[in-house]
């Protein structure tokens, strides 16, 4: 349904008092590869400045992309008539609070997109009938934002992003903010919408058990680029990735037996700037199984059966043990960049 | 043995509005070298509890006791209050941007605190132990990061340097608020990993206060679950996650996606958390529960004492998760409504 080809997307970094000059970039999103399927949901996780949400932007078309192709339909969305790509592609947003404007009731907030494009018919009962699919009484159209909870709010914010009856929906962290009582429920309320209404999702969030709950398919990113992509069990079961690996082995679960048996490989040092990522491959610095090769040569996104994809020259086989220590080769081979 | 005992804490605050009662009766103990885990979500008065025992809810008005080996912080005076905070009991806040003063360098921060409790330091005493200090949670050359300024450090060295800093002076008593909400799942690894080991080396005694029922898991060897101002459950951690009792606590861990990637269907707890303005009359639980009978709207449960108390007036041996626990849950609700 949509696919993205070794999209890039890079922020320039200017600075002078009167004539701007470009003194670096960042690198947000560099070379990304996959695609989405129609009617699946598209995991993808990442710590915070991997990418993830400039990628959900470069996909809904809020940044033009530095480099890359992105096709929906097979049609690039450059070409698209941004009108009518949006009538298929909708966002739904992090933060209730900063996304819907506080003076509008939130009825007209509902129907925005339908007065945009010009859908005729009866606004009011259309959106009643949106407030009424998201769980929201549909007497309260004329109430205000701050009316409501985070949770609520979350709902209306999904309500907009429905109006145009879209097919592909990019939820980028849309259960990062709530409580955690109230995020389960916004959690079955995408996944009934996604059964009654036949959508798509790509569902990014820092949360790997919400992720591995939702998704289908399960994309990890680390410093712009995806470094294993698998079927969500397979990921969670068997990552090949020593960045999964770690990943998985520091999010806290729920359950203080599987807790204490896990083992944890906890990383060294911070993820690295994007604005001059480390040659080679972008984990090396901070990767247990990192050698001479991994500093020279940049790993391609190869499929290891399955469908399986991974980023890396020495990806983890099942049942091996990975340690926390740092391989002591690897940090001779990065001081004469120093 | 016992070094904080908190008994029927009440918080109010005066607001235009109305009074708002935060906190509505806490009791609970802190035993030396072990940690306490209180959960709740936003609103249910986990911080405020902590922040009027150091006295930094200026303005609130406070009933109950708190004796901390012997001394009741809430009638203590001013001036032996701020001799107590930071050498007895030191505090970790969620966000260590903000608690971190911008304009003075880390070492400095810590000096000061070392020489206001201990005057006779000389000041290059005072920075050789903050040197140390930066040494001993893991900040590399600290000789050198300690004439940084806050903003040279990344999310999780702050938070190191928070720990630093609550060391210092070898408290008794650590209270963390949040200590890891705004950090990386990686680096959230990485600072629990630490916590524990120092707590270990000092035999401190941890407050650990999280919406995060995986945190809890990680560290906590007894729980406190706060729900609308006051505490509706308390155990040990194992019997907690595997033999809870009080719905409300069932309904946090039913809300968290499962860890091995089960994907039946999420059970929130529906509806929102109550307004403190006006809490409910009985249990203020009540119109969220599955469980209600009609003795639930109009008195109040009490919380027992000793190792496991829930307050719910359902009978007592209906703990744990589970199809047949929810079901003799029923029938005893049914029975009880009849």
């Amino acid at each position: 349904m949509l696919s993205v080809t070794d999209v890039r997307k890079y922020f320039p970094i200017k600075e002078g008092l009167f004539i701007k000059k470009e003194v670096g970039r960042v690198h947000a999103v560099d070379g990304v590869s996959l695609e989405v399927r129609a009617g699946e949901t598209l995991g993808i996780v990442g710590e915070s400045g991997c990418g993830k949400s400039t990628l959900a932007r470069c996909i809904t078309g809020l940044h033009h992309v530095t480099a890359g192709r992105i096709e929906f339909d097979g049609k690039d969305i450059a070409t698209l008539d941004p009108k009518a790509f949006r009538r298929d592609v909708q966002m739904i947003f992090q933060d209730p609070y900063g996304s819907l404007n506080p003076r509008r009731r939130v009825g007209s907030i509902i129907a925005d997109p339908l007065k945009i494009h010009r859908i005729e018919g009866d606004t009011r009962k259309r959106v009643q009938e949106l407030m009424a699919l998201v769980g929201l009484n549909p007497e309260h159209y004329n109430r205000f934002p701050a009316e409501f909870s985070g949770g609520q709010r979350q709902r209306i914010g999904i309500a907009r992003a429905l109006a145009l009856n879209p097919r592909l929906v990019v939820c980028d962290e849309p259960v990062s903010a709530l409580d955690v009582s109230i995020q389960a429920q916004v959690i079955n309320l995408l996944t009934d919408l996604q059964d009654q209404l036949g959508l798509t999702y790509v569902f990014i969030a820092h949360d790997l058990s919400v992720v591995r709950y939702v998704s289908d398919r399960v994309a990890v990113m680390y410093l712009g680029q995806v470094v294993e992509l698998a079927v969500g069990e397979d990921l969670y079961k068997t990552p090949r990735h020593p960045y999964t690996n770690a990943l998985l082995s520091a999010a806290s679960v729920a359950d203080p037996d599987l807790s204490a048996k896990r083992e944890r490989i906890v990383l060294m040092g911070d993820v690295p700037s994007p604005i001059n990522p480390p040659t080679g491959c972008r984990f090396h610095p901070r990767c247990p199984k990192a050698r001479e090769r991994c500093v020279a040569e940049m790993p391609l996104l190869i499929d290891s059966g399955n469908g399986h994809l991974t980023a890396c020259h020495f990806p983890v086989q099942p049942g091996e043990h990975l340690t926390s220590e740092h391989p002591q080769i690897q940090q001779q081979s990065t001081e004469p960049q120093l | 043995m016992t070094l904080l005992e908190v008994q029927d804490l009440r918080v109010t605050f005066r607001t235009p509005d109305g009074d708002v009662q935060a906190v509505r009766g806490v009791t609970f103990a802190v035993e030396r070298g072990r940690t306490l885990g209180i959960v709740g979500e936003s609103g249910s008065g986990k911080s405020v509890s902590t922040q009027t025992l150091m006295g930094l809810t200026r303005g609130a008005v406070v009933s109950g006791s708190a004796r901390f080996e012997g001394k009741d912080l809430l009638a203590l005076p001013p001036d032996q209050l701020r001799r107590l905070r930071g050498a007895e009991i030191s505090m970790i806040f969620q966000d260590p941007l903000t608690s971190l003063h911008p304009l003075y360098t880390i070492g400095w921060q810590i000096m000061e605190m070392i020489r206001i409790h201990e005057p006779s330091t000389s000041k290059e005493q005072a920075r050789k132990r903050a040197v140390e200090q930066l040494a001993l949670v893991g900040i590399p050359q600290p000789d050198q990061r300690v004439n940084d300024y806050p903003h040279q450090f990344s999310g999780g060295m702050r938070q190191r340097a928070m720990i630093a800093m609550a060391l210092a002076l070898n408290p008794k008593l650590i209270i963390a608020d949040e200590p890891t909400t705004a950090l990386d799942a990686t680096v959230q690894a990485q600072i629990l990993d630490l916590m524990a080991r120092l707590q270990k080396e000092f035999d401190t005694a941890l407050i650990m206060i999280t919406h995060d029922l995986g945190v809890i898991a990680d560290m906590a060897d007894d729980v406190l679950v706060m729900y609308a101002g006051k505490p509706v459950e308390h155990a040990r951690r194992r019997e907690l996650y595997y033999a809870p009792h009080h719905p409300y606590t069932v309904g946090l861990l039913e809300s968290v996606p499962s860890a091995t990637g089960d994907k039946t269907r999420l059970r929130p707890v529906p509806g929102q958390p109550p307004s403190l303005l006006s809490p409910p009359a009985g249990c203020s639980f009540h119109p969220r529960c599955r469980y209600v009978m009609p003795q639930c709207r109009v008195d109040e449960p009490p919380l027992p004492a000793g190792q496991h108390g829930s307050a719910c007036w359902l009978p007592s041996d209906l703990v744990g998760i589970g199809p047949e626990v929810a079901a003799r849950r029923q029938e005893a609700s049914r029975a009880q409504r009849d």
